[in-house]
């Protein structure tokens, strides 16, 4: 039975199977993309985008306060989490060669395919509970933001990497100060990579639920202050996705448009933008070792 | 690596000010990740103290939770875990493996970029999403066409016993299954793109096929990565809370059927957060514990095993 015949058909069926498998896995992502933008489409309309969520069910009402939450827990997480990200990756490229390096490294990479329920309940222990400040903003950027490091600290780490020794070199024989070398030499040229991580992450908070649920919590008024809980996206889809309302279930498929409107427009924003620096690095290069060779 | 060695390992002190500040202050952000994750278990034991008294051991093989006498016993939901996990790598695995192969071996070159970008957003795809589009649109197929199916095939089996309902831990397992696949796909093509060049040159110069070149040198060459692979999508599929939470029923109670409703322990405190107090959020509490040291175990061992031979793992998401 093992003629050549025999093992070309194996060939083809196994290629097929492959295939199939890529048919069958992009059919749930296209499906959902589909439907999403199929049921949420008739609940947008001006209104819906900017009144507040009453939460009774009447029509006329719609999720600004929902899309202005999760803008506002995304930017206070990025400014807890992207400093803290950037410095960690700057610490594991640079400094990183010994062994708190390394286990920094290790505990970053496995913080990053975390449950984030249970970052949910690490940011309820020390914000809602131990700071006794309750269910709130500032819990759920937390919450937020320690989802962010890892990510950001290894794409950094990353991006930094990718820096060719040379200019590190250059900048050091010209007696630049590592400190300064690291900022202006090393960060200036990681630039893409940094921000397409940092971008990437905020991609993937947006649609953080579990630990908004456990930390953020729900309002359905508008609200700016941190201590008080806060309406997000994720969380108006999972309060009305089993409403008998249909008002309430047109809310859900509306801010699941939306939320995956702002997600996927992050996603392939950020994989173009690689694609198009990625090209530009080189002339980034060559502009930082004239601009170092002149003050030298 | 080996190239920066020179400038890396510099044993002095830094000899400016500046490099001295600049060192300690990003020392002090990488450190604080460790203290995260040191704090998390503290914290945690410290919440969950009141049950980790009251139940002891005991809590791990209690198979009841009822807020109304105040006994809680995480047996059911370590069950529904478990069950749910299971059903997901059993699906997802070999459709990933699959993905993969195709991505690194087969597909014309001009595809492979864009193709494993789609692969890859189905990551992106929220969580909650994935919960509302199971809702409606996987639950109808399931009532109708592939639990009835399954029902007929193997009622005989423990496994499927009841009525099809749609909101189990069937259609949970599924939901999962496609959400571990992008992470498995990924890390497992990774795995196979690192194979050396020559190993496929050497199978197909001997007459191998194609098949049988990815069987041969790629597959086996790649397996510890693919495994480790496998493993994080288990880590995924462990802790994955909302798109379970809203499919599998949340019954808390051990049952061997797929077709009855069921609770994992992530479901379990995402449904049970809002209203719980006193024990019953220790036991909350406690019940996160035990995830956490599931979830701790299995992403540092599927990280010795994928971290062999690869050095960067793209970070696909833990349980949204």
């Amino acid at each position: 039975m093992n003629t050549y015949e025999y093992r070309k058909l194996k060939n083809t069926l196994a290629s097929g199977l492959a295939l199939a498998c890529v048919i069958l896995a992009l059919i749930p992502l296209i499906y959902i993309l589909a439907e999403v933008v199929m049921k949420g489409a008739p609940a947008m309309s001006w209104e819906f985008l900017t009144r507040r969520t009453t939460g009774t069910g009447e029509p006329g009402e719609g999720i600004g306060n929902a899309i202005f939450g999760t803008l506002l827990l995304v930017f206070y997480a990025a400014l807890i989490g992207l400093p803290i990200g950037i410095l960690t990756g700057i610490y594991v490229s640079e400094y990183g060669n010994n062994k708190l390096g390394t286990i920094v490294r290790f505990f970053n990479d496995v913080l990053a395919n975390f449950p984030s329920i249970v970052v949910g309940l690490l940011a309820y222990a020390l914000v809602v509970a131990y700071l006794n400040v309750g269910f709130s903003l500032i819990a759920g950027s937390v919450a937020l933001a320690i989802i962010m490091i890892p990510i950001v600290a290894n794409t950094t780490e990353e991006a930094l990497r990718m820096v060719p020794n040379s200019l590190r070199e250059g900048a050091l024989a010209l007696g630049v100060p590592r400190w300064r070398t690291v900022l202006k030499v090393m960060l200036a040229n990681g630039r893409a990579g940094i921000v397409t991580g940092a971008l990437l992450a905020v991609a993937r908070v947006s649609g953080e639920t579990a630990p908004l649920l456990l930390t953020a919590f729900y309002s359905s008024y508008w609200s700016l202050s941190p201590t008080e809980p806060i309406a997000s996206l994720p969380l108006t889809i999972f309060r009305n996705f089993n409403s008998p309302s249909e008002v309430l279930l047109q809310q859900a498929w509306g801010a699941a448009l939306v939320l995956i409107l702002l997600v996927l427009t992050l996603n392939i924003g950020v994989r173009l933008l690689m694609k198009s620096k990625a090209k530009k690095s080189k002339a980034v290069k060559m502009k930082w070792m004239t601009r170092l060779s002149r003050k030298a | 690596m080996a190239k920066r060695k020179g400038l890396r390992s510099r044993r002095r002190p830094p000899r400016f000010g500046g490099d001295l500040v600049f060192e300690y202050s990003v020392m002090g952000a990488a450190t604080l990740t460790l203290a995260l994750v040191w704090l998390l278990v503290v914290r945690m034991v410290f919440d969950s103290q009141a049950s980790i008294e009251r139940f002891g051991f005991g809590f791990l093989s209690g198979g009841v939770w009822d807020p109304n006498r105040d006994v809680y016993g995480a047996l059911p939901f370590i069950f529904g875990t478990l069950l749910t996990t299971g059903i997901a790598v059993l699906i997802g695995v070999p459709l990933s493996i699959g993905i993969a192969v195709y991505l690194s071996e087969l597909a014309p070159p001009w595809l492979r970029g864009p193709l494993s970008s789609v692969v890859e957003l189905l990551a992106a795809v929220p969580s909650v999403i994935y919960g509302l589009w199971a809702m409606y649109t996987l639950r109808p197929v399931m009532v109708n066409s592939v639990e009835p199916f399954l029902k007929s095939l193997l009622g005989w089996t423990p496994l499927f016993q009841g009525d099809p309902v749609g909101l189990d831990k069937f259609t949970a397992g599924i939901i999962l299954a496609i959400m571990i696949i992008p992470t498995i796909a990924s890390v497992s093509k990774e795995a196979m793109m690192a194979v050396p060049e020559s190993q496929r040159e050497a199978a197909l110069s001997l007459g191998a096929t194609r098949y049988e070149t990815t069987r041969m040198a790629v597959l086996s060459y790649a397996r510890s990565g693919i495994f480790g692979a496998c493993i994080l999508g288990l880590g995924r599929a462990v802790g994955e809370t909302m798109a379970v939470t809203m499919t599998i029923g949340n019954a808390n109670k051990i049952s061997w059927s797929l077709l009855d409703p069921g609770q994992t322990m992530a479901s379990l405190i995402a449904n049970n957060w809002g209203e719980a107090q006193g024990l019953q959020l220790s036991a909350l509490i406690e019940v996160g514990l035990v995830l956490f040291a599931v979830a701790l175990a299995v992403n540092i061992f599927a990280r010795l095993m994928v971290g062999r031979f690869m050095k960067n793992i793209p970070a696909t998401g833990g349980g949204l």
